[in-house]
């Protein structure tokens, strides 16, 4: 939607940032989503000081309150050994957003400098990119992951690789898009022409166009990564107890379903409430930055 | 069209093979002797050495991946540690049930998604749209088995009626023989609880499974529907008096379908891979549940051939969806035909 349609809009005189931000606020669920986020990231940050129980994080029991259903002492109910469900997710943020800011951090800035590299040169170049990622995309994504963790040996760190290995091919995709599109515009042409050199037009001219649309893929990403890491953990391929894990909690609290609910509800919600967080931060921006992916 | 078709086949088989390649240099690279693996610690060296020459793991790499790729060309993906069975058998065994519950989860994402999907753009912007813009959400955010998980506590709490685990009551005495497929196998010999008790067993996996593409199914259609309104066609087709019915579920929904089609293609091949927990979750003795027990137990020939299996199957729907996209807009062939 541009301004010119947009009935509600302000007077003039905004810079595009400030028009952006306009957007953003005027979307409340995109607000939601940025509030979740902040909240999960809050969390994984100050969860020593948060936690109402630090010492569950550990494997420290207390068997006289095992198996107690949610109440004000323990607002998620206590595990099979006595732990503090509440505190054990909120240091389970920790480990997730850990995977994410570990995938993304190098899945993101290989894929784009692939996806520069087969857009921008063509040729050779292109042809073997571009053919590489579409059998890293035919492959199945969960399947490579369990292959890998088990072949590895289970654990947070080969989980991390294993979904690193896969993640790369879509930033790859996404910026040789955007990158083919952008070669016929005059400002490459331009500074073709007044001698700049590759690595100048690379990174300095092509890259901040594709600024925005990373970053909605990220957001979204990061959600992604979040549910990918937690299925890992819940088949026993992820990360190992005692170390608290969401989705290893679901897998250990399953084992006492139906009675004792909450100890795979609790830490299986709080899975959904991160991957809704960043999912509506990821659409907010996408109709913010208006970009497509 | 046929050059179109016989391009598509030629992209593909380079597919197969750069994934069957890729799946080997990653079996060979790892750290870990697979024989060594498979004897377990107690095995004395020469045990480790004899398996070895039997496994052919002493030879080149060349020539192991010539052995390799000219046995899988003839169906052979080797045997597997866990049960000493070929791992083309076992697969083959499981696949039906595997292949049954992926069939009715995209039956149900189809008779679900594209339906609600016109139903919010019908009534956009009304509580109806917003209610099913939650739905759509929460169902695209649910991780599967969290899903599975809930679905499994309200089916033993208060609906007796579906089953949370297996794939047909053991009591009944009906094995599926010809397509293994036991919906079509029990409707083709005419037994008719073996059909009502493969649903009820079908019915909660294919939910959990289904979630994700019902969101993002309902979203597309939604949006294409809204964008199909506003062409000149919708608008002439009302002037002649055509019901409303049939301009919006005969012409609208046809030109709009293309969209959701494509995603139910993505997701269609995605599916398989999903299937991994849900599986686990509903103890479904598909390909699945294999994979996972060959994965735990560190079985490698049997991991290579399931991800072989779905890596094809991955790739193979992705070409069916594209053809099927062909058949629905013309300009779609001519567009893929002249690019990449």
């Amino acid at each position: 939607m541009s301004v010119m349609d947009d009935p509600a809009a302000p007077a003039h005189g905004l810079s595009a940032r400030q028009m952006a931000l306009y957007r953003f606020r005027r979307n409340p669920l995109a607000v939601i989503g940025a509030l979740i986020v902040i909240s999960v990231i809050l969390a994984a940050i100050f969860a020593p000081w948060i936690a109402p129980s630090p010492e569950s994080a550990g494997s420290f029991v207390d068997f006289r309150n095992r198996h107690s259903p949610p109440n004000w002492q323990n607002l998620m109910g206590t595990d099979n050994v006595g732990r503090d469900v509440f505190s054990r997710v909120i240091f389970g943020y920790r480990v997730s957003l850990g995977l994410v800011v570990g995938v993304l951090g190098v899945a993101v800035p290989f894929g784009i400098v692939l996806g520069l590299c087969a857009g921008y040169f063509g040729g050779w170049t292109e042809t073997i990119i571009m053919r590489f990622t579409d059998i890293m995309l035919a492959l199945p994504p969960l399947a490579m992951a369990l292959a890998i963790t088990a072949v590895l040996s289970p654990n947070l760190i080969n989980a991390m690789i294993a979904i690193t290995l896969l993640w790369w091919t879509w930033h790859t995709r996404l910026i040789y898009r955007i990158v083919k599109g952008q070669m016929n515009e005059d400002y490459v042409e331009a500074a073709r022409v007044a001698g700049a050199s590759h690595m100048h037009i690379l990174f300095r001219e092509l890259l901040p166009n594709c600024f925005s649309a990373v970053a909605v893929k990220i957001s979204l990403d990061a959600g992604f990564v979040i549910l990918f890491g937690a299925s890992l953990s819940f088949l026993g391929l992820g990360v190992q107890p005692p170390t608290p894990d969401l989705g290893t909690m679901v897998a250990t609290g399953s084992e006492y379903l139906p009675e004792m609910w909450w100890q795979a509800v609790m830490p299986g919600l709080a899975i959904l409430y991160a991957i809704l967080g960043f999912n509506l931060l990821g659409d907010g921006l996408r109709d913010m930055l208006d970009v497509e992916l | 069209m046929f050059a179109y078709l016989f391009k598509r086949a030629f992209t593909l088989l380079f597919v197969l093979l750069g994934l069957a390649v890729l799946i080997f240099m990653i079996a060979r690279i790892v750290p870990g002797d697979p024989a060594r693996i498979a004897l377990g610690p107690l095995a004395t060296a020469e045990q480790v050495t004899k398996l070895q020459n039997e496994m052919g793991l002493n030879d080149p790499y060349p020539v192991q991946l010539w052995t390799y790729l000219s046995g899988l060309v003839q169906g052979d993906l080797g045997k597997s540690l866990l049960t000493s069975r070929p791992v083309m058998d076992d697969i083959m065994g499981a696949l039906p049930a595997t292949f049954e519950l992926v069939l009715f989860t995209v039956v149900l994402q189809i008779l679900i998604s594209i339906p609600l999907g016109v139903i919010a753009a019908i009534y956009r912007n009304t509580w109806i749209d917003s209610g099913l813009r939650v739905i759509s959400l929460l169902g695209v955010v649910t991780p599967g088995f969290v899903l599975a998980i809930i679905l499994q506590l309200i089916a033993a709490h208060y609906l007796g009626f579906f089953p949370v685990t297996g794939r047909i009551d053991p009591g009944i005495g009906f094995s599926a023989e010809i397509t293994g497929l036991l919906t079509i196998d029990g409707l083709i010999a005419g037994r008719f609880d073996v059909v009502i008790d493969a649903l009820r067993h079908l019915f909660l996996p294919a939910i959990a499974l289904a979630a994700a593409g019902i969101g993002q199914v309902m979203r597309i259609t939604r949006t294409a529907m809204i964008e199909v309104s506003s062409r000149d066609f919708v608008e002439a087709s009302r002037a002649y008096g055509i019901p409303e019915r049939v301009v919006t579920f005969r012409y609208m929904l046809r030109v709009a379908s293309v969209a959701p089609l494509t995603i139910l293609g993505l997701e269609f091949a995605s599916l398989i891979g999903n299937a991994f927990i849900v599986e686990f979750v509903f103890s479904w003795p598909g390909i699945a549940s294999y994979g996972v027990r060959t994965i735990l137990q560190k079985d490698l020939n049997a991991v290579i051939g399931v991800v072989l299996v779905s890596g094809v199957f991955f790739v193979v729907a992705n070409l069916a969806i594209d053809l099927l996209l062909g058949i629905l807009d013309p300009r779609h062939r001519i567009r893929a035909g002249r690019g990449s």
